[in-house]
């Protein structure tokens, strides 16, 4: 218990050097960005809309940087994240909120798939060396070289078309409108089998990779050994005794990759243009859209940080000694 | 590597030179002769040529329009050509020397980023490595690649030593937490207790004891570095964050995912791009796993395993494991005697 506790009170000081970041990186940019901005648009934006952003940049002067700090903390509070220019007026929780469901299942669930897959692969070619299993690691050297986004391109050439059964983009059929009936649901399948392929592909070989490394050096501990003089079987002396020790270090490096893997993933639903928040990320960039860029970035990293925590959650329940000390 | 070699000659001069004649020469090449290294630094070598001169060489000139609108390679432009009638393999060649500047560069900040915080942490403890181990672990923790993303978009039309230098800051803390690590166990070892209590410096105990010993450690933390630092930028330069005037590979992708190179079937332009990143990124983790392996002889590969033993049977002896024969089959009719049981008992 004590060690959950440690680890709940590091995310929530990391949440608050995350969110502390997030207000001062709009006041490190020199000038008047507000002005490059209300150029850009051409009188499209509103006066409410300049006053957001003079707020945001944090260019009213009659402000101080502390009271505006405490604001900017009561509005996050209140779930205010501004509002968005790209869809003005439209608040920024509104439009994170409506891709965001798309971004953690595809991610969350093809992460999950490649954290198990490459787990087992990497069992298998670490206890079974000098077999064929040496042979996925040149393999898995070159995909896991290959940018996430350069391999959705490919796929899309390759496997899209006109007579093609995997749609190219989107998240769902043009004619359909989201909700859960028997339309709606086959089809942001189909559309997400192509996006989850490429990111299972690109992601497995690190876990493969890891795992081997682990089971090859688990395996010459003494109580390999003594499993193996007992006289237990194979199979048993790989799941119970190795595989189970080579696990841990696995998990906390779950849990520690998450953010790397989160940043790859946001550029497949790029070019999928995957209707999830990595896509919104993107069109924010296009339009300078710094309200929708800091949102998705704040919320990106609370996922990050609340995955982490179930992936502590999950290390607790695997490894006895954490328990013992609570 | 030749000095300490021949000044153990000089203390010890027959059984020196008896024991390891050519020990000098054997030692300086291990690490090219793993062939995995060897392949990475000859790969990473091109690379490094082509980064120096790849501008110079170049047939046309990358950002000049041409008459061939989306040619499929010929004779003339060996990559085929853009919306533009630019020449994609001038593109490439040109766009080398960017990649690999902004990979090393940000590879080096993080290093020394890394080094000091990550030693200096394990090796003085107590409050400092608190500070700083809570340090590392939040820039483990937050994303990143969306983090250097909202930075560099903030900063407009960065130029490349400026985004070296945002990866580089953002990105140092996985080889931190490594090399803490690693001091932690080094800091105890009688060499390092011996010169404290020599009288060293801190400093010098940390230069001269402790990382020499952290080398191997320090250098497949650089080489992984470069590699995120070379996804990085290509990621930020194909999603147009950067500035389009400079040519780097992300670029190349960047107009080709614009101009609808998918759906004009014009596969030259974005596949040699992406085939450069991924020989890059293969040709540096080949380093690291040589690396790796050097360090720690148990993660190569296994060699030959199938032993045929004097009774006639083959037997797959298993690298990493201690052998342990299986003779239950042989020894299935035996029946534990009396007398073995009495000495179990005893």
């Amino acid at each position: 218990m004590k060690y959950f506790l440690q680890r709940l009170a590091f995310y929530l000081f990391t949440a608050w050097a995350a969110i502390t970041l997030n207000f001062f990186i709009p006041r490190m940019i020199p000038g008047d960005p507000v002005q490059a901005l209300i150029t850009k648009y051409q009188g499209q934006l509103s006066s409410q809309a300049i006053d957001s952003l003079y707020v945001l940049f944090g260019l009213d002067k009659d402000a101080g940087l502390w009271s505006e700090y405490v604001s900017y903390w009561k509005q996050l509070f209140s779930g205010d994240l501004g509002l968005s220019f790209t869809f003005f007026p439209t608040p920024v929780s509104e439009i994170i909120s409506n891709s965001l469901p798309w971004t953690l299942l595809l991610v969350g669930i093809t992460t999950i798939i490649s954290f198990f897959l490459g787990t087992g692969l990497g069992i298998l070619a670490g206890w079974r060396r000098g077999s064929w299993t040496d042979g996925l690691l040149p393999v898995t050297t070159f995909l896991s070289s290959v940018p996430y986004f350069w391999l959705g391109i490919i796929a899309i050439y390759l496997l899209t078309g006109p007579d093609s059964f995997f749609p190219s983009s989107g998240g769902f059929d043009n004619g359909l409108v989201p909700a859960f009936d028997q339309y709606f649901i086959p089809s942001a399948i189909q559309h997400s089998l192509l996006p989850a392929l490429t990111i299972l592909i690109s992601s497995v070989s690190g876990w493969i990779l890891s795992m081997r490394n682990m089971m090859v050096t688990v395996s010459s501990e003494d109580y390999i050994t003594v499993a193996h003089a007992k006289g237990l079987t194979d199979r048993r002396v790989a799941m119970s005794y190795a595989a189970r020790n080579a696990l841990l270090p696995n998990v906390s490096g779950f849990a520690l990759s998450l953010g790397f893997i989160v940043g790859g993933t946001l550029l497949v639903e790029i070019v999928f243009s995957y209707p999830g928040v990595g896509f919104q990320l993107f069109q924010a960039l296009g339009a300078s859209d710094y309200p929708l860029m800091q949102g998705i970035f704040l919320i990106i990293t609370i996922s990050v940080l609340v995955a982490n925590l179930l992936a502590d959650i999950a290390y607790l329940l695997l490894d006895p000694r954490t328990r013992k000390e609570g | 590597m030749t000095i300490p070699t021949s000044s153990i000659e000089q203390v010890i001069p027959g059984q020196g030179s008896m024991a390891q004649p050519q020990r000098a020469k054997r030692r300086s090449f291990r690490f090219v002769a793993n062939k995995k290294a060897a392949t990475g630094l000859i790969i990473l070598g091109v690379y490094l040529v082509l980064a120096v001169i790849g501008p110079w060489i170049t047939p046309y000139d990358p950002g000049a329009r041409g008459n061939d609108l989306v040619q499929p390679p010929s004779a003339d432009h060996w990559m085929g050509t853009t919306h533009l009638g630019q020449d994609v393999f001038s593109q490439l060649l040109a766009g080398t020397r960017s990649v690999i500047f902004v990979g090393f560069f940000a590879g080096i900040v993080a290093t020394v980023l890394s080094v000091v915080i990550g030693v200096t942490a394990g090796y003085v403890g107590g409050k400092t490595d608190e500070a700083l181990s809570a340090l590392s672990n939040v820039f483990l923790v937050i994303p990143a690649l969306p983090l250097i993303i909202i930075i560099t978009s903030t900063l407009e039309n960065a130029e490349d030593s400026l985004i070296a230098l945002v990866i580089g800051l953002t990105s140092w803390s996985w080889n931190a937490r490594v090399l803490r690590a690693q001091t932690l166990s080094l800091r105890r070892r009688d060499f390092v207790e011996a010169a404290r209590a020599s009288g060293e410096r801190t400093w010098r105990v940390i230069g001269f004891e402790l990382l020499p010993n952290l080398t191997a450690v320090i250098a497949s933390g650089f080489v992984g570095t470069v590699i995120f630092a070379v996804l990085s930028e290509i990621t930020l330069a194909f999603i147009g964050v950067t500035s389009a005037t400079t040519w780097n590979w992300g670029t190349i992708l960047f107009w080709a995912q614009g101009q609808q190179a998918l759906a004009q079937s014009a596969w030259w332009w974005f596949v040699p791009a992406g085939l450069a990143i991924a020989i890059l990124g293969t040709a540096l983790s080949l380093i690291n796993f040589g690396i790796d392996e050097f360090v720690s002889p148990r993660l190569r590969s296994a060699g030959k395993t199938k032993i045929k033993t004097a009774s006639g049977r083959t037997v797959r002896m298993r690298i990493g494991f201690t052998p342990v024969l299986d003779n239950r089959a042989q020894h299935s009719h035996a029946t534990p005697t009396p007398v073995v049981r009495q000495e179990v008992v005893q």
